[in-house]
């Protein structure tokens, strides 16, 4: 997957979402529409154009002191309106590692 | 194993009190993350995609088992139970809070560990010959001149900010298992015709998006002569290195474009100006050094005794020593590897269960030490041939005395992109896949040696390039797949592999892997020729019409 750290011009082609990690643990989390972060993707603003994530992401910008390094992340949005990972990078970003965790394997 | 002085220990704690001070004005937002993140960098603590991770230093790959069990503990009051060895002698942990990170470097500290010039641009832990000391075919042991650097390197301020990372490794046997050309410096220890010793210099080598091998510029470099000459080559670098551009800043490229002789006269030219002066090192520093080597008092012991003779009987248990248990310098001794490649496992992960047994059982059977390879495996180094019964089933109890050292499922593997935030795609999930594949150890043992390096994007810190089998993962269209190289090897007759055609879906790795490996059993000469050799005497081609015949 290309990286967000690749990310240079807001270019949209689909619903977007800005995402970025808790400063304290690192934990994934999303730009809420109130100013906000959740680390549930459902609760997350979500930009249909370039403007409104570029919107979204000033203002995570500006909020140093909670998250680090936004950016904007691709989403699809089923039928029914959830929200889902648009890529393979974020879907590992938001469910984990795609394998079993050593602690859970073997002894 | 060295023993840090009071130097050391007070530079390591006063690092953990300012990191401290640090993490606590990042998290009152008097830090910016701009601000801070030069400042954790020098620590060894990187973002991935999930939390911070945590890289800890092993010098030249030697842990203390007291060392080893402080590992366990972070892994288990700061992680997630575990922790990945790393293809250059160091330790990560994946799942670390910025919150709890001054504690965890406190702890780590209190046994001389700590995360320093393990990122950024500086000079990286210096690795080595995980069989340091203890290669019946050694020289001398080469950590003694690894130490010697490393205490001259560490928080030079000259280097602190060099164009580009910078990664050394010294090794002293004739087969490299330190993987020395593809560094930026290597060298390699050896006796000239007056019988004196010095090293071998190499510079240049390196992976990544333009592979090098590293290249000889001195043949015969006195060891006396050996700081003076480090810091005559970082000079030159540090000043014609490019900064301007990031994908050219290594040394490999500077040696590359201005040529190795002109190279080679600037540096020189440098280290005529200095030779004579500080640096040149006297027998008094180095025998102070080497003094605070600590080495084994090993009883007379023959080899071969009756513990071991009888348990060869023992189909399983001589299956293990023909595999993973090494000749040492020492009669009645062995280096006995424990491999972190289990079926369907990560490779290098080991969890804190583990670091804890294997703690236990390096204090006693192998003098409390316990050593770190480049291959992502543990090694112990002083074992009694009449404790191998023993310690075997010991091993085995924990699940790392799989006798697959070095063959197909011995695999290298960087975290790839289920951890790291630089990568294009998965590394963990195709080495699962290739074990389970390969699960049958008649044939691991039928197809011999057998290296694959896995790098889930161009950076290659899965040493791709360097594999019998490299994978390299990339994106395309928004999917993974894979660039299959073959032929490449990190020895001292290192090589780098060639491609063998188009790249291969993420579905498709482990077919073209079974592919390539059954083409090898058809075009071998006897089942003696090594699946390097076939490839070196017959070329890729045989194996890329196999692999692309069907696709």
């Amino acid at each position: 997957m290309t990286s967000p750290l690749e990310q240079k011009k807001i270019k949209i082609i689909g619903p977007v979402v800005i995402t970025a990690n808790r400063v304290g643990d690192g934990a994934v989390v999303y730009r809420r529409a109130d100013g906000g972060w959740t680390t549930h993707l459902d609760d997350a603003a979500i930009a249909t154009s370039s403007s409104g994530a570029r919107e979204l992401i000033d203002a995570a910008n500006a909020d140093d002191l909670r998250a680090v390094g936004p950016y904007v992340a691709p989403v699809k949005l089923s039928d029914s309106g959830q929200v889902r990972p648009g890529n393979l990078r974020e879907l590992i970003r938001l469910s984990g590692p795609t394998i079993d965790l050593p602690v859970t394997f073997g002894i | 194993m060295y023993v840090y002085d009071a130097y050391d220990r007070a530079l390591v704690n006063e690092r953990v009190a300012e990191f401290r001070d640090q993490v606590g004005r990042r998290l009152s937002g008097e830090l910016t993350e701009e601000e801070f993140k030069p400042l954790r960098l020098m620590n060894g603590v990187y973002l991935q995609l999930h939390a911070y991770m945590l890289r800890i230093a092993i010098p030249y790959g030697t842990l203390s088992s007291e060392q080893l069990r402080m590992l366990a503990h972070v892994a288990r009051r700061y992680d997630r139970g575990y922790g990945h060895f790393t293809t250059r002698q160091n330790i990560q942990f994946h799942w670390i809070k910025l919150e709890e990170l001054p504690d965890a470097m406190a702890e780590l500290a209190s046994v001389g560990m700590h995360g320093m010039q393990t990122s950024g641009n500086v000079v990286r832990n210096i690795t080595t010959d995980q069989w340091a000391g203890v290669a019946p075919d050694e020289i001398e042991d080469p950590s003694i001149w690894a130490e010697v650097i490393r205490q001259h390197v560490t928080l030079h301020p000259e280097f602190s900010f060099m164009p580009r990372k910078f990664k050394i490794a010294v090794g002293a046997s004739s087969h490299d298992r330190a993987a020395l050309r593809i560094h930026d410096l290597a060298l390699q220890l050896h006796r000239n015709e007056a019988g004196e010793l010095g090293f071998e210099v190499m510079v240049g080598g390196g992976l990544g998006r333009t592979p090098f091998l590293a290249k000889t510029i001195k043949p015969f470099l006195h060891t006396r002569d050996v700081l003076s000459y480090v810091e005559a080559l970082l000079r030159t670098y540090n000043q014609f290195g490019r900064r301007d551009n990031i994908y050219k800043a290594r040394i490999k490229i500077l040696v590359h474009e201005l040529g190795v002789d002109a190279f080679s006269k600037e540096v020189e030219s440098e280290w005529q100006s200095i030779k004579d002066g500080a640096l040149a090192l006297d027998d008094a520093i180095v025998a102070d050094i080497t003094g605070r080597f600590s080495y084994p008092t090993y009883e007379d012991l023959k080899d071969n005794p009756s513990e071991l003779v009888a348990t060869r009987n023992d189909r399983a248990f001589n299956t293990w020593f023909g595999n993973s248990v090494a000749k040492h310098k020492v009669p009645g001794y062995a280096i006995v590897t424990l491999s972190l490649k289990p079926e369907g496992g990560t490779p290098g992960d080991a969890t804190a269960v583990q670091m804890d047994a294997v703690a236990d059982l390096a204090d006693r059977y192998s003098f409390g030490e316990v050593r770190v390879g480049h291959e992502q495996n543990l090694v112990l180094p002083h074992v009694a041939q009449r404790d191998l019964p023993a310690l075997w089933r010991a091993l085995d109890a924990i699940g790392v005395a799989m006798p697959n050292v070095n063959l197909i499922s011995d695999i290298i593997s960087c975290p790839g992109l289920d951890y790291c935030s630089l990568a294009n795609a998965r590394s963990i999930p195709i080495a699962q896949e290739l074990t389970r594949r390969f699960r049958n150890l008649d044939l691991q043992r039928d197809l011999g040696r057998l290296h694959i390096n896995i790098s889930g994007c161009i950076n290659a810190c899965g040493h791709h390039h360097v594999g019998h089998i490299g994978i390299l993962g990339v994106e395309k269209n928004g999917e993974e797949v894979y660039q299959i190289t073959l032929g490449g090897k990190a020895d001292e007759d290192a090589k780098l592999g060639a491609l063998i055609g188009p790249a291969v879906p993420y579905a498709q790795v482990a077919d073209v892997v079974e592919d390539i490996a059954q083409a090898y059993l058809e075009l071998r000469q006897r089942p003696e020729e090594l699946f390097i050799d076939t490839v070196k005497r017959i070329g890729v081609e045989p194996f890329r019409e196999r692999v692309y015949a069907t696709r």
